[in-house]
């Protein structure tokens, strides 16, 4: 058999015969998931064709309430219902308020091992690559089809084999990678391509990190974004007690249409700045720019590494007086170990508004917006006109480190000469 | 399967947030209708009143990146467009345009020389758009059999409530 991508293994070993790229294929999700941002419109889809008003495998789906969480608003309250009534009428296990988002929670719980189909109603689903699980993103009637059927149409992407060689310099983290990627191939680089990460860089990359850079390989335009299992990995999954997984890693010789090499140790951080995540610029090129508000959190970045890095940057300081730094872990879990290990204590002493797990400021719903002629960093994935708030507001992207910086200088600010 | 009407001319990179904002979105979540005149509000304000049926979006690269959220397309449809144009879209828009029914055709050229109002056709068989009002007219790959179909059933719940099933046979697993 000639070698593989992780793409190819993956998808073949799913619909049962070997897959060729740019082929259609119908795989069969081991699961499909959705939040109260996407599922509402999946049940209406379904309501409103009662031949397809049924899930096929109750075991293999979940809803997520994570979006605005709890609802800032009475029409989020009627979707977050309408989601546990039809949860409760399948079967369908549902993740309720303050547990986490979808992208963390989900693969906390041990839902996801190597080698799995997922679809998730998020374009941010190539998160879960990082445990080298074929995990994209699809919308409301995909997922619709997805719980009625178990079944999802999928072109065989193409893949870019991307290599990442050394280690990262202090103060310099996997969000730094992740801008970097989409700033050098740009927002539409990878489009209907598969990125997968080979290189002895990746052994220097937690798992944290990992779950950072495949979820910007979206912003790439990628349709997931693989990593091989390693020793890291199979430790993590132990972690979430998920024991014995099996590995998937690509074939030596696999085919690729083209190849990125990233050296670690050559980066610096680097902010997306406004009105494109793709406006990629070393962080010292905009030091100075005056914020309003930070924001630290997001599927993107809302881990315990995260947490950790900006921790460091706040002890002994504060945030600077007249900005705003909202503080969000993506998941109960994250948020007690952070709270066990005394990290939580050192944010909410240096003025952080820390609050349970919500996308919240991320898409503008709640807990942060900006006003128009305001200013943010923030460590999410998406600085676009508006997303956080008025239209006039702009966003800078940015790795928590450097996030943090900033909200203790009120400016833009490189972080390492707060971590070395 | 012929649409025929206006073009609208949209940029680069207009994301699904540019099409239907977040905030909004959750400002009227129980309600496509509801939504609708926020549709492009920052970008083409006032584009859902003055959209006509069978207009057509011609835009640039990387149309619909950014969330998964199907309101977009779905609003799009809603407002009467017939058909998006763009050089390229990102991939969970154009899937998603497809599920819906809401005919969406890569071309490199006719964008480039588009500008709004002016009269556009798009025939899905025959695999070419043409802009009327230029005299121009340009090839694109037409879909795959399977895809046309969903397209043409007018998505792809519509394919499976008739159908009991995707257009793919059992060659597919
Ligand atoms: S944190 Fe932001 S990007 Fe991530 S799933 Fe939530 S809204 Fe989407």
């Amino acid at each position: 058999m000639r070698p593989q991508t992780m793409v190819e293994k993956i998808l073949s070993r799913n619909v049962g015969r070997q897959v060729e790229f740019g082929e259609i294929v119908v795989a069969k999700p081991d699961l499909v998931y959705a939040h109260d941002g996407t599922a509402p419109l999946a049940i209406k889809v379904m309501r409103d064709a009662p031949e397809i008003y049924r899930v096929l495998d109750p075991g293999r789906v979940v809803f997520v309430v994570d979006h605005a969480s709890p609802p800032p608003t009475v029409a989020a309250a009627s979707v977050h219902r309408e989601m546990r009534l039809f949860a409760k009428e399948f079967g369908v296990r549902l993740i309720d308020v303050g547990e986490g988002i979808c992208h963390q929670v989900i693969p906390e719980l041990g839902l996801v091992k190597p080698g799995d189909v997922v679809v998730g109603a998020d374009s941010h689903t190539t998160t879960l690559g990082a445990l080298a699980s074929f995990a994209t993103g699809v919308g409301s009637t995909d997922t619709a089809i997805a719980m009625a059927l178990g079944k999802v149409w999928l072109r065989v992407p193409e893949a870019v084999k991307v290599v990442v060689t050394g280690e990262l310099p202090v103060g310099v983290m996997g969000k730094d990678l992740a801008l970097h990627i989409v700033g050098t191939v740009g927002a539409d680089g990878m489009t209907y391509r598969a990125m997968e990460f080979w290189g002895d860089g990746l052994k220097h990359l937690s798992m944290d990190s990992r779950m950072t850079i495949c979820n910007m390989g979206v912003e790439a335009g990628a349709k997931v974004a693989l990593m091989p299992t390693d020793e890291v990995a199979l430790n993590w999954f132990e972690g979430v007690g998920l024991h014995g997984v099996g590995r998937v890693v690509p074939d030596e010789g696999a085919e690729y249409v083209d190849t990125l090499e990233f050296e670690l140790g050559r980066l610096e951080p680097v902010v997306a700045a406004p009105p494109s995540v793709d406006n990629v610029v070393p962080v010292s090129e905009v030091v100075g720019v005056e914020v309003d508000q930070v924001f630290i959190g997001s599927c993107t970045n809302g881990r315990y590494e995260d947490f950790l890095t900006a921790a460091k940057v706040f002890r002994g300081r504060r945030v600077r007086e007249g900005v705003r730094c909202v503080a969000i872990p993506a998941s109960r879990r994250v948020f007690t170990r952070l709270l066990r290990d005394g990290v939580v204590e050192v944010l909410v002493r240096a003025g952080c508004v820390v609050a349970h797990s919500t996308c919240g400021p991320c898409i503008g719903a709640h807990l942060g917006l900006l006003a128009s002629g305001e200013v943010a960093v923030s460590t999410s994935n998406r600085n676009f006109v508006g997303r956080m708030g008025h239209e006039g507001s702009r966003v800078y992207l940015a790795s928590p480190a450097t996030a943090a910086a900033s909200a203790v200088e009120g400016r833009v600010a490189d972080p390492r000469k707060y971590l070395s | 399967m012929l649409v025929r009407g206006r073009a609208w001319k949209l940029g680069d990179n207009v994301s699904t947030d540019h099409i239907i904002s977040g905030k909004y979105k959750f400002k009227a979540i129980h309600s496509l209708e509801e939504m609708l005149p926020y549709l492009l509000a920052e970008v083409r304000p006032g584009f859902y009143r003055e959209v006509r049926p069978g207009d057509v979006i011609v835009a640039g690269r990387n149309f619909g990146c950014g969330s998964s959220r199907e309101h977009a397309p779905r609003l799009i449809k809603l407002a009467g467009v017939g058909a998006v144009i763009a050089r390229s879209f990102a991939r969970i828009f154009y899937r998603n345009s497809i599920n819906i029914g809401l005919p969406v055709v890569e071309v490199r050229e006719l964008p480039g020389i588009t500008a709004d109002g002016d009269l556009i056709e798009v025939d899905l068989e025959g695999g070419v758009v043409r802009n009327l009002t230029k005299g121009f007219e340009e090839a694109f790959r037409g879909y795959p059999r399977e895809i046309l179909e969903i397209v043409r059933e007018g998505g792809i719940i519509e394919y499976v409530r008739r159908h009991g099933d995707l257009p793919w046979g059992g060659g597919t697993g």
